[in-house]
């Protein structure tokens, strides 16, 4: 169990190209099928995730936790987190003794849109899985207007709204 | 091999996990790539910003979070591997200890109805957050036919095809880098 535990980590965490949103998608579907962690279940630990500070991938520790307790934790976010930095620790170190190369910004230009693409299908994933009805599309689309149109703090526009849609959801349970 | 920052000595280690431990307790709702500009080029003389643009060209190019990259190339170049350890393991600490800490009283307690809601509230407007982020990044270039191509094709075969992440990448990769090798038109959106 932990080593399936690691070995899917390890496998999210090397192919994490342009970071964690871009293995949301794959995360959600390997750990239903792998260890039966429901999209409900999902959700609401990546809504802890978003609230925490600092990097909000750190809820993997939690994903770990409800995996294989404590140990767990431990497993999963090494098993994320450990892989791609020594991967980036080696590359960096080779990069900074053969100087720019036109190919290192041919890898970053050419991984951009697919980052993008990736990202798009984590919002995806996520959105299918959150946007349950009325109350809970009206409040993505109002954290991307309030977002898009300008320098309101996103922590901020997470716990109002987040605070906001809650009580509505559920007081409203129809409109969820 | 780590060289020293533009100015002053090499920090001591204690130096870097208290810098790093701030920027992860200090960086609420994303974000956490600017406050570590501001702490490694600003508030401590350890890098120039040209240093730190070419740290963050680097840990775009690689796998892993941005952030965890960057505090990894940043703690080798000041003080080693060790260093790099300490910086990543500084960076992810205090968020690790708030998603167990808040995990545990929420697993504890599941039939908090209130705190489900809430929860669901946070996941929907993080959706919407989420969005506007990858819009912001792919803004402007999404006119650009390959570009745009690439995204789309990346999105539709992820989300639609039924192939895991590892199968995509093998496929849209070596399209990718193709068609933006050097020497192409293309690639002057150096930033």
């Amino acid at each position: 169990m932990l080593i399936k535990l690691a070995g899917t980590f390890i496998l999210l965490s090397v192919l994490a190209v342009g970071g964690g949103t871009a293995v949301l998608h794959e995360m959600q579907e390997v750990l239903l099928a792998e260890f039966g962690i429901g999209p409900d279940v999902f959700v609401k630990t990546y809504g802890i995730g978003q609230l925490a500070p600092g990097p909000n991938m750190t809820m993997v520790t939690l994903l770990g936790i409800q995996i294989a307790g404590a140990i767990g934790a431990v497993v999963a976010g090494l098993a994320f987190f450990v892989p791609s930095s020594v991967l980036c620790l080696c590359v960096g170190r080779i990069w900074s003794r053969i100087g720019e190369t036109p190919w290192r910004r041919a890898v970053q230009n050419g991984f951009e849109p697919i980052s993008i693409g990736l990202m798009g299908s984590g919002v995806y994933a996520v959105g299918k899985t959150a946007l349950l009805g009325p109350i809970t599309v009206a409040l993505a689309i109002l954290s991307f207007g309030l977002i898009m149109r300008g320098r309101a703090n996103p922590m901020l526009v997470i716990l109002g709204l987040g605070s906001l849609g809650g009580l509505l959801a559920y007081l409203l349970p129809l409109w969820r | 091999m780590p060289d020293r920052g533009p100015r002053g000595d090499r920090p001591r280690l204690r130096e870097i996990f208290r810098a790093f431990l701030f920027v992860g307790a200090a960086s609420f709702g994303g974000g956490v790539v600017a406050y570590q500009k501001i702490l490694l080029t600003e508030k401590k003389p350890w890098f120039s910003v040209d240093e730190f643009k070419a740290m963050l060209a680097i840990s775009q190019t690689m796998p892993g979070l941005n952030a965890v990259n960057i505090a990894v190339l940043a703690g080798d170049r000041l003080r080693g591997a060790v260093g790099a350890l300490v910086a990543a393991t500084a960076l992810l600490l205090p968020g690790c200890l708030f998603v167990v800490g808040i995990g545990l009283l929420y697993l504890n307690d599941p039939g908090s109805a209130a705190a489900t809601w809430f929860l669901v509230g946070v996941a929907a407007a993080a959706t919407g957050l989420l969005a506007s982020v990858t819009y912001r990044l792919a803004e402007g270039r999404l006119l650009r036919l390959n570009y745009a191509a690439i995204a789309v094709l990346t999105f539709a075969l992820m989300s639609f095809s039924g192939l895991s992440l590892p199968e995509v990448l093998l496929i849209v990769a070596p399209i990718a880098i193709f068609l933006n090798r050097p020497g192409r038109a293309g690639e002057t959106d150096a930033d």
